[in-house]
């Protein structure tokens, strides 16, 4: 039987397929990630394809679908939320009881984890501050693509410069950042100064609730250290960055798919 | 809807924005209510109250004019309805819960201002209600200052009278809501120029009890195991509480507990079996606002009581009927008034005590918090409540929302992870 995981995030998606036996994580057998796109119906549909050798295989498959798009994934055995997948994928990749910090491209998720479930969670609502979407944005007005971003902003960061960024709102802060740009000041200290702002936000959000003894990072910022030691400074606590955090989502459905299922 | 549009004509209202509205009420109420499975069939008096909501009624209060009758529209559970009906008036709820009228009211309130408040005053304006029409006068009350400071504008339009509600809960404060009780029955015996008497004042404080009593009723069959009826379909009867004729109401609600009751009997339940209870606390939630029932009742979690002034705080409480003067009467009002837990009272510690008992005689698995957006007061007492359901082991979810559907994915995926976390 092959588990499989698909998380279908606003900007992302990620497949994970456990192999047939014992699906521990270093065995992974497969996790793919591509953009969303327009539609999260052509999405799941183009995962279906890349996916028919093990929906046809004669081991048979079990799939769970999370994220946004989940819906839309009609071949999907089971739909279940992101929260409840990131819990289960941050468990595996943390390896035990832990907070998950996920950055969304659309939202940002505090997950207290305990024994793979959720026990309690928070999501931002107010707006997209603190959000991949955030930086995207900045990042388009920068003219600079997501990892030069970070790159830009360890620089700014490192020189001990950063334009602190006030707004609240992405709206708000993209009209700050051009005033920022229009004084000329420099783009890695405005990178820096971004970033910053989005751990704030973030550290903000989780302040609301007690941590867990071990941070983890997940969503497609998961693997920046950057990010991490931003975010450690302002909870006081060690947040751990995590290389395969983007797939925790399709990584606990998949795990989700053969225990529940 | 049937055709009114000569009536609404006649109120003066917009009748082709109104089109508008009426053309998507059926839907809303299919996709809403209809669709449910296994609804008690006495739901149909509600189905059909709901379905001609701006007709049915709204034709009945105007036929009540037209004979001399006066209407006061009123904006919360803390205005007491048996004066206004022992001075022989007649009270509507005039709380608007739909986004429909938010536009008109942002034409001259700042869009950080509540949903319900918006909406209200758009409905006034925009003449697309027709209750709004209808009351000769409304009664506002000094509750959260977005209402206050609406009533001012308002009161342009409109006859407006406010009732000065204390912020705090001590002796003196139960004393000064009662001469204000006392200064609105004069108001209401100046609009309709009717004497108010202790037999009558008697009578309408009985009247408004059975309506109570009925209420009671309904919600303690919620609390069975077996869950005879939907929360969305509870929501539906606490609304159409606030503008029905009172007597009526009771009755209704009454028959619809006789097949309840047989329902419990019988085990008849309108969800599976292991479906999670959910009490839901919070802000109102006016006519048309059934979206948060309807995300948690879809997202396989049922609502088994609600903890708002469209629920519990509504009718929880009976008036000491005994008094034998006015005075004694209203004193009797003014406590069972004063004793609704509403956050813009401080401190409001009576409203965790509510939360707590009613989770627990409700038998709920979870709570949700709901509040609209820039509700200020409910918004910060959140913190409390909280803290304090937590500190109970009770699961706890926190909604802030609005009218619109932006939101509505968002906050499903909320409901499903917190049933999820449930279960």
């Amino acid at each position: 039987m092959y588990y499989i995981g698909i998380d279908i995030g606003s900007t992302a998606s990620k497949v994970c397929v456990l192999p047939p036996e014992d699906g521990k994580p270093e065995e992974i057998m497969r996790c793919e990630v591509l953009p969303t796109g327009w539609s999260s119906k052509v999405t799941s549909a183009s995962i279906k394809e890349k996916l028919e050798p093990y929906l046809n295989s004669d081991e048979g498959s079990k799939t769970v679908a999370t994220g946004y798009g989940r819906i839309s994934v009609d071949y999907a055995d089971k739909v279940i939320t992101e929260i409840s997948c990131h819990a289960r994928g941050g468990y595996e990749l943390a390896g035990q009881n832990c907070s998950v910090i996920d950055i969304g491209g659309q939202d940002t998720k505090f997950i207290s984890v305990r024994n793979g479930k959720a026990i309690d969670f928070l999501m931002n609502d107010k707006c997209a501050a603190g959000t991949g979407k955030f930086i995207e944005v900045m990042a388009n007005r920068l003219g600079v693509d997501i990892a030069d971003m970070f790159a830009l902003a360890q620089e700014g960061h490192d020189n001990g410069s950063p334009v602190s960024i006030s707004s609240l709102c992405t709206v708000f802060a993209e009209s700050e950042v051009i005033n920022y740009m229009g004084e000329g000041k420099d783009k890695e200290d405005l990178a820096a100064g971004i970033i910053q702002s989005v751990a704030l936000k973030v550290a903000t959000l989780v302040q609301r609730r007690e941590l867990q003894d071990y941070v983890i990072l997940t969503g497609g910022l998961s693997q920046s250290r950057f990010l991490a030691s931003l975010l450690s400074n302002e909870l006081n606590a060690e947040v751990h960055p995590m290389d395969n955090g983007r797939f925790a989502g399709a990584l606990g459905a998949a795990l989700l798919a053969k225990e529940k299922l | 809807m049937a055709d009114y549009r000569e009536m609404w004509k006649e109120l003066g209202m917009d009748v082709e924005t109104h089109d508008d509205l009426c053309a998507v009420l059926p839907q809303a109420i299919g996709d809403v209510f209809l669709s449910q499975k296994n609804r008690p069939e006495k739901m149909d008096y509600f189905d059909f109250v709901i379905a001609e909501v701006h007709g049915v009624r709204p034709a009945e209060l105007k036929k009540f004019r037209e004979e001399g009758g006066k209407v006061f529209g009123t904006f919360c559970t803390y205005v007491p309805d048996e004066i206004i009906f022992a001075a022989g008036g007649i009270s509507t709820g005039l709380c608007a819960g739909s986004q429909f009228w938010v536009p008109g009211g942002e034409q001259v309130l700042p869009p950080n201002v509540c949903p319900l408040i918006k909406a209200s005053v758009g409905a006034r304006l925009t003449r697309t209600c027709p209750f709004f029409r209808l009351a000769d006068i409304y009664i506002g009350e000094t509750t959260c200052d977005g209402k206050k400071k609406a009533y001012e504008i308002l009161g342009e339009d409109v006859p407006m009278y406010i009732m000065d509600l204390p912020q705090m809960k001590r002796p003196e404060d139960v004393d000064k809501w009662a001469g204000e009780i006392k200064k609105l029955l004069v108001k209401a015996e100046e609009v309709t120029g009717n004497k108010v008497t202790v037999a009558a004042l008697k009578e309408n404080i009985h009247m408004i009890n059975e309506k109570r009593k009925a209420l009671m009723r309904l919600y303690k069959l919620r609390q069975n195991p077996v869950v005879p009826i939907s929360g969305t379909d509870v929501l539906l009867i606490s609304q159409i509480a606030y503008y029905d004729d009172p007597t009526r109401f009771t009755q209704k609600v009454n028959e619809l507990c006789d097949e309840l009751d047989e329902r419990v009997a019988n085990g008849v339940s309108v969800v599976p079996e292991g479906n999670k209870r959910i009490l839901v606390s919070g802000t109102p939630m006016a006519v048309p606002n059934w979206k948060m029932h309807n995300i948690i009742e879809t997202s396989g979690a049922t609502v088994v009581c609600e903890e708002t002034c469209t629920g519990t705080r509504y009718f929880e409480n009976l008036v000491d009927e005994s008094g034998e003067t006015l005075d004694e009467l209203i004193h009797a009002l003014a406590e069972r008034y004063m004793k609704i837990n509403c956050a813009c009272f401080t401190p409001n510690s009576g409203r965790i005590d509510d939360i707590r008992r009613l989770a627990k005689d409700y038998k709920a698995d979870g709570i949700i918090d709901i509040h609209l957006k820039f509700c200020t007061t409910y918004d910060v007492e959140e913190y409390f409540v909280e803290r304090e359901m937590k500190k109970d082991g009770t699961p706890f979810l926190e909604i802030e929302t609005d009218y619109t559907d932006s939101d509505t994915q968002q906050l499903k995926t909320r409901v499903e992870a917190f049933i999820e976390m449930l279960s």
